[in-house]
């Protein structure tokens, strides 16, 4: 009876095309929304993670992420040294600044300033040119997302820029997870970058710590700021923050938000009304099959083989229709280094099984309700 | 023994005994069957005959056990079959009732002979063995050659005849007609009416044939006329005012 069930389902195909396409649309729209938030969302922390051997980030108590943050006074450094359990302790300066390039555009750009002499503060790869090239004058290292939307279809190797009215030239590319905004960001050596960035008595954004063998980051930051009182967080706290800040001081999670909610809903809606319009159109049919004697059970699991059949194959296109989705802008810097989390997947797999669900239950009941004496009506 | 006194003595293949059937239409109650006795014998052609609103669909429908009668009994073969349960009854008509419907309500997208495979499909068959069969009785309604094409590709009276194999195909002893030639000219319908009683009339079975159609009272059995939910006649013809 079942492969009847996938006969009748098959066989119309406008509907059941339909059903495929409500259940795929449904799919893709709810994977592919969540992912690109999910992925928005872990930018808020690219800041963190881009700077992959500081075990600890040493900040004052009223900051709050990598881009809102207080100024520190420089004695802190040394404080922070002073922590036992403290292997290494190196300056760390973020600011906005202003260029202007060589075609007269301005561009507002994040400058970091990573430590002079380990170049702690960097992001781990380059994509052109080498970390050293930093010890030439007025060098800076653009990112590159940033490279892309400042010099599109062009090297910026060798361009100068008019940074903050001082004379700055792109000496490398470097491979870094994109800021929640795509600011352009430019990397040069602390020293340097406190000449770029004028402003007020303190301008050490943060102290970037790494902890000494057998020490825990955790039991570290604890001590940093109760022997400092500063405030300490072990890198994945402080990534975690990124995020968080996002979250509650944006709209984005209600924007996304409703668009699942509305990828749901338009799944219910087309997979409900023609799934009801399938069983309407076969209800002859099945009081058919019921007066000849098929079981109400049979039934049941007729409309719940063609129900789930719809939702597998619909399901597995729009999670296709994803990764398509993700491979085709991989190239694109907005789209840099998004990845499908494995939780999305399962998200989107249990509203499928929802949406099944709630218009299979739908659909049955119209069954279930006619009587097998219609069929003599 | 007479022919009439050993009709007595078998089992009819359907015994009814004061069924009545009411239906509510608002506040109102409706009686639409008034207490009806019936025996149909087997090997009989027996038709039920009357106007629109008679009581006709409701009779046979309780008569195959698909409506519960308001009051009465009903015995199909000996079993009494309003005292089953739901699954039991079900499985009742499974196995001893085929049903050919007006409109046919053949399965549009699979083809004629897995059309006429389904009960012995829904008894548990495998597919293709009951597929094997469904062509033999597609072959006896003389429609083999058109066994793998879908209903809408088959004329009406090849699907009357698919509908007819799907009624016949797991040999119930009782085959339940609704207005099988309705759709069909005179000449395929005696046609149809000629296979009916080639394949589904034996010793141990019966048809009942629910119609309308003149054309083909001649071929019945026995005629039973209802009127207002009761059987005002009961013989072999129909009565001289009908």
């Amino acid at each position: 009876m079942l492969w009847i069930a996938i006969r009748m389902l098959t066989g119309d195909k406008q509907k059941f095309y339909g059903l495929l396409f409500g259940i795929a649309f449904s799919t893709l729209l709810i994977t592919q929304q969540l992912t690109i938030f999910v992925n928005l969302l872990e930018r808020g922390a690219s800041g963190t993670y881009n700077v992959s051997s500081a075990d600890v980030w040493v900040m004052d108590p009223v900051s709050r992420t990598t881009d809102v943050a207080y100024a520190l006074p420089s004695t802190a450094l040394d404080q922070v040294r002073g922590v036992p359990g403290v292997d290494w302790a190196v300056p760390h300066l973020r600011a906005n600044a202003s260029v202007r390039t060589k075609d007269g555009d301005l561009e507002g750009v994040a400058i970091i300033g990573v430590d002079d002499a380990t170049l702690i503060g960097l992001p781990k790869g380059m994509i052109e040119g080498s970390t050293d090239v930093l010890s030439q004058p007025d060098s800076v290292i653009i990112d590159d997302v940033g490279a892309e939307r400042m010099f599109p279809g062009q090297s910026p190797i060798g361009e100068r820029l008019e940074l903050n009215d001082q004379r700055a030239v792109v000496r490398g590319i470097a491979d870094a997870i994109p800021s929640f905004t795509s600011t352009v960001v430019l990397y040069t050596k602390y020293s340097q970058a406190l000449r770029y960035v004028p402003g007020t008595r303190n301008r050490l954004s943060f102290v970037l710590v790494g902890a000494a063998d057998g020490i825990d980051a955790k039991s570290l930051s604890e001590r940093i700021e109760e022997q400092t009182g500063l405030k300490a967080q072990t890198r994945d706290e402080f990534a975690r923050d990124g995020v968080d800040f996002i979250i509650e001081n944006t709209g984005i999670p209600l924007n996304f938000g409703i668009t699942v909610l509305l990828g749901f809903i338009v799944g219910v809606a087309i997979v409900g009304l023609t799934f009801s319009l399938f069983i309407r159109d076969n209800i002859k049919q099945f009081g058919a099959l019921k007066a000849i004697g098929v079981t109400n059970g049979k039934i049941a699991q007729m409309v719940a083989v063609q129900a789930g059949m719809v939702g597998m194959i619909g399901y597995g296109l729009g999670v296709l229709g994803t990764v398509g989705f993700i491979s085709a802008f991989s190239n694109d810097p907005t789209f840099k280094g998004f990845y499908i989390p494995w939780q999305i997947p399962l998200i989107s797999f249990a509203a499928m099984v929802l949406i099944i669900v709630l218009t299979g239950w739908i659909a049955l009941r119209g069954v279930m309700n006619t009587e097998p004496a219609a069929v003599f009506r | 023994m007479t022919e009439t006194g050993n009709q007595a003595e078998r089992q009819p293949a359907i015994r009814t005994r004061g069924v009545t059937r009411d239906f509510q239409a608002g506040q109102q109650t409706i009686r639409v069957l008034h207490g009806i006795d019936l025996d149909v014998c087997p090997g009989e052609l027996t038709y039920l005959v009357g106007e629109s609103g008679s009581g006709k669909t409701t009779m046979i429908s309780i008569m195959c056990g698909i409506l519960w009668p308001t009051d009465g009994d009903v015995e199909v073969f000996g079993t009494d079959i309003y005292s089953l349960s739901d699954t039991d009854l079900v499985n009742f008509r499974l196995q001893n009732i085929g049903f050919i419907f007006q409109q046919y309500n053949l399965i549009p997208s699979i083809d004629a002979a897995s059309n006429a495979a389904v009960p012995l499909i829904a008894q548990g068959m495998d597919r293709l063995e009951a597929r094997e069969r469904a062509v033999a009785m597609l072959d006896k309604l003389n429609i083999a050659d058109q066994a793998g094409k879908l209903p809408n590709q088959l004329s009406g009276g090849q699907q009357q005849r698919v509908a007819i194999a799907r009624a016949l195909v797991h040999e119930p002893r009782l085959v339940v007609c609704d207005e099988p030639t309705a759709a069909l000219d005179a000449k395929s319908g005696r046609r149809v009416m000629d296979l009916l009683r080639e394949v589904g009339v034996a010793e141990d079975r019966s048809v009942i044939i629910v119609t309308h159609d003149n054309r083909i009272f001649d071929l019945a059995d026995r005629i039973l006329v209802l009127e207002d939910g009761r059987i005002t006649h009961d013989g072999t013809d129909m009565p001289e005012d009908h």
